[in-house]
């Protein structure tokens, strides 16, 4: 599905991805992770060609992206920040999207899953940062694509999103498909990835499942596992 | 890229900003109509105000767009479409409406008084090409500078001293350098020197087919010299399209490399 070799992006004097090299086969639930600053949203922008690498090769179902566009049909991508043009109203947007993508898409069912109605006719910039996550998240799933980038999609969503988004995810799981999360919850991951990479300094720290992370770091929490890891690295 | 020319174009006819500028010219083209009481003299008015205030109009929005369009501009990039088409889209959105304001704000006054029975249609319509041409022009060049800074008070700091390095600055070199150099054979000089500034250029242009020597000054008159009037023209037209062309090209270059 994605593979990525020697991966290196540096911005000005900081180097942010030193040499990553990793394969992503298809299906299932894929968690980058990574204290602040490590380079995981690095990673997903170069991935999707928002963020240009000064060396490196990503390879997704076999073809280089380099200075592609179609790849970008099969996949839908969640920013880590909801930033939208504020003085469009949620319709329009969606509409927009929708326009230029000419693709079929589900934005009804997700509308009515985050209870997005009473805000169609109200303007981006008039959102509380929670909502604008769920237009978001509508955004991100609205399209049948083989590949989801979620960054950070549980920002500021209440405890029923948070279900109603959990949900999502195994559907699109259970249809097959790969999805790529970033989060600092790690409960979040401890249900729901298969497999974890961990990021550290722009280098690949540790890639598996959690199972073995735990036992890697002889912990028994998600949690502490990773601030193992954390602390051990900095002593 | 003509949906995103098309969202873009919207979204800046929706905006105040494009009444004000589009009231401006009609208001401005009304009252010089009516002061004047002749086409031809509102014409050289006009020229003198579209001169310096295209280009001015043309930094400005050019510069606040492609910074306030960032989030919009995100969206797009994570979605298929060409990076090129993405910029040259937005920028061909401001580069048109900003012209439509031009166009049809005198456009109107104008054709009500009566142009297309005057014997000035064609330096009116003049008149119009090179406002239109020194709106695409600084467009393209305030989108550079707002690419290349991510600094927004940076951006907007360099895309105004462009403009008034342009509009004023460069003239009053120009002029020392004339009179520094009074004893050298400056033809050529002066008419590389015009050819360097599109607001210059522009200028040139349509004094060139006004026909006013008394206000052609020095370069006109060597431009003149050089070209001969029609000549003159069509040279005048072909740099202002490269001078648009190099712009244009220079966005798809950097906004290709650019990191978001």
């Amino acid at each position: 599905m994605i593979e990525i070799t020697n991966l290196h992006k540096r911005f000005g004097k900081v180097q942010v991805l030193e040499g990553i090299s990793l394969e992503i086969k298809g299906g299932g639930i894929f968690a980058i992770l990574g204290p602040n600053g490590s380079g995981k949203t690095t990673l997903i922008k170069s991935i999707l060609g928002m963020v240009i690498p000064q060396s490196g090769t990503i390879l997704i179902e076999n073809k280089p992206i380099k200075d592609q566009w179609e790849y970008r049909n099969n996949l839908n991508y969640l920013p880590q920040i909801a930033q939208f043009p504020e003085n469009l109203t949620v319709e329009e947007l969606i509409g927009m999207i929708k326009n230029l993508r000419g693709q079929t898409a589900n934005d009804k069912e997700l509308i009515e899953l985050f209870g997005l109605a009473p805000f169609m006719d109200k303007k981006l910039g008039n959102l509380s940062g929670g909502t604008k996550q769920k237009v978001n998240l509508v955004l991100a799933f609205m399209f049948n694509c083989p590949l989801i980038i979620l960054d950070e999609p549980t920002t500021g969503l209440d405890p029923v999103s948070l279900i109603n988004l959990k949900g999502l995810i195994n559907k699109e799981k259970e249809a097959g498909k790969t999805i790529l999360i970033t989060t600092h919850i790690m409960d979040f991951v401890d249900t729901m990835a298969d497999e974890i990479v961990f990021l550290l300094e722009g280098k690949i720290y540790f890639k598996g499942t959690v199972a073995e992370l735990k036992k890697k770091s002889t912990q028994n929490d998600l949690e502490h596992a990773i601030a193992t890891i954390l602390t051990e690295k900095n002593v | 890229m003509f949906k995103i020319l098309q969202y873009s174009f919207y979204d800046l006819v929706r905006s105040r900003w494009s009444y004000v500028y589009f009231f401006f010219y009609l208001v401005l083209g009304f009252a010089l109509l009516f002061l004047n009481s002749s086409v031809s003299k509102s014409v050289i008015t006009l020229m003198n105000i579209i001169i310096v205030l295209t280009p001015m109009i043309g930094t400005i929005f050019g510069v606040m767009y492609f910074y306030s369009a960032r989030e919009f501009t995100e969206l797009l990039l994570a979605q298929p479409i060409k990076r090129s088409t993405i910029f040259l889209g937005q920028y061909l959105g401001i580069a048109l409406s900003l012209t439509l304001s031009l166009v049809l704000g005198l456009g109107v006054p104008f054709m009500i008084y009566g142009v297309f029975q005057s014997s000035e249609i064609w330096n009116f319509g003049l008149l119009l090409v090179s406002g239109s041409f020194l709106t695409f022009i600084f467009v393209a060049i305030a989108s550079n500078i707002a690419l290349m800074h991510e600094n927004k008070i940076k951006g907007f700091g360099y895309a105004i001293f462009i403009w008034l390095f342009m509009a004023v600055i460069y003239d009053g070199l120009f002029l020392i350098s004339l009179v520094v150099f009074d004893e050298y054979p400056l033809d050529k000089f002066s008419l590389i020197a015009t050819m360097l500034n599109p607001i210059d250029l522009s200028r040139i242009l349509i004094l060139l087919k006004l026909d006013i020597s008394a206000l052609l000054g020095y370069t006109g008159a060597v431009f003149q010299k050089f070209f001969g009037t029609n000549t003159g023209l069509f040279a005048s037209i072909g740099i202002l399209m490269v001078w648009t062309g190099i712009p244009i090209f220079f966005i798809k270059k950097i906004s290709s490399k650019k990191d978001f």
